[in-house]
């Protein structure tokens, strides 16, 4: 198979473009489609100070590596959870790109400054773990971005992460959420920092591919929680889609920002006023947040333990 | 040719040489969710992989903690 823009050889089929790439020409395409998405969206300028969310996977350290490269400056931030062997593993990983690449680095413990760790978490809420950690990780991020004065939050979604939450939020018909889907959010109250995913353009398998190509030492453990975990199975019914119709999660997901999030921009603003959490002052539409109730659960059930 | 199949790990000997696209369909794998490496070489579905050759079937799907996107 030969590459779309040179004479070399590919070393990657992309059916949804009809093209498949050499080594060079596909970096270049992968940062191109970054660059674009950042330009088209006003995600970013040069001016911002970012915070990067990086778990240590292909994603997120793929995206501090293209904004690096693009000239933004970033400062990563990491979220120990307290997994056994996961988390270690997934800190040190985080922090040899970091100290490689001559990268500041923001690094929280959870266990050590919240108390749980997430495991702890799921089981004290009765919360499945991968809710326990989506809430503590969209909490502590905006926390440290408001703490650290940065003006943009950057995280590492990609397609399949977009596709596969618009397919569950259609399947349980989440009005709200699908309003607050998209690629750029920007802040809506003075304690709401705006956040951006720059890889949305690019599929999990491109992104996997830029991090292999581009030599990016990534942490390739799957979490062990997430086995089973419904965003997987949702994935996996959009490869096989995807597989049958190339293109298919592209047009699903960008066609419902186009054509259908809109209709749903209303039931993101009725009634929804935001205000500070009487415990934390993080911005929320209740009394207390959601992160905070979520942790005087975890406290008071963990207190009746005996713990 | 060995396979070595990774999530859960596992290696699987496959007499014969044959294609990528072939070898990922008598495993039954969807080549959307995987990327296909022979040492450091990306292989794309045409590349012919021969008997005494390994490779390596790396997924590209990763899961986990739900999030508005």
């Amino acid at each position: 198979m030969k590459c779309k823009t040179c004479p070399g050889k590919a070393v990657i089929d992309m059916r949804r473009h009809n093209a498949a790439f050499c080594k060079d020409c596909f970096i270049v395409h992968a940062e191109r489609q970054v660059e674009r998405t950042i330009e088209s969206d006003k995600m970013l300028s040069k001016d911002d100070r970012v915070l990067v969310a990086v778990s240590g996977g292909k994603d997120s350290l793929t995206l501090w590596e293209v904004l690096r490269r693009l000239g933004y400056h970033t400062t990563g931030f990491h979220i120990v959870l307290g997994i056994d062997h996961y988390s270690p593993q997934a800190r040190a990983t985080v922090e040899a790109y970091a100290k490689k690449n001559s990268l500041p680095l923001i690094v929280t413990h959870v266990k050590e400054e919240y108390d749980f760790s997430i495991p702890e978490l799921a089981q004290y809420t009765r919360r499945v773990p991968c809710s326990a950690c989506g809430l503590s990780k969209r909490y502590l991020m905006n926390r440290a971005a408001l703490e650290g004065s940065f003006s943009v939050l950057a995280t590492g979604h990609n397609l399949d992460d977009a596709a596969a939450t618009l397919l569950g939020n259609l399947l349980h018909w989440q009005t709200p959420q699908l309003g607050r889907m998209g690629p750029a959010l920007e802040a809506t109250h003075p304690k709401l920092v705006k956040t951006v995913k720059p890889l949305i353009r690019l599929t999990e398998r491109e992104t996997l591919a830029y991090a292999m190509l581009r030599g990016i030492d990534y942490h390739d453990d799957e979490c062990p929680n997430a086995i089973g975990a419904t965003s997987l199975f949702y994935k996996d019914l959009l490869n096989q889609l995807e597989h049958a119709s190339p293109g298919a999660k592209q047009s699903f997901y960008f066609g419902f920002l186009k054509k259908g999030r809109p209709a749903f921009l209303s039931a993101q603003a009725d009634g929804v006023e935001l205000k500070e959490c009487e415990v934390c002052g993080q911005a929320t539409t209740t009394e207390t947040c959601a992160y905070c109730r979520m942790m005087d659960l975890a406290r008071r059930t963990a207190t009746a333990r005996g713990r | 040719m060995k396979v070595i199949i990774r999530r859960p790990r596992r290696e699987v000997e496959m007499p014969g040489s044959r294609r990528v696209r072939d070898l990922l369909q008598e495993l039954k794998i969807n080549p959307e969710s995987v990327l296909v490496v022979r040492g450091d070489e990306l292989l794309t579905p045409d590349e012919l992989v021969k008997d005494e050759e390994t490779v390596e079937v790396v997924p590209a799907i990763s899961g986990g903690s739900d999030d508005e996107v």
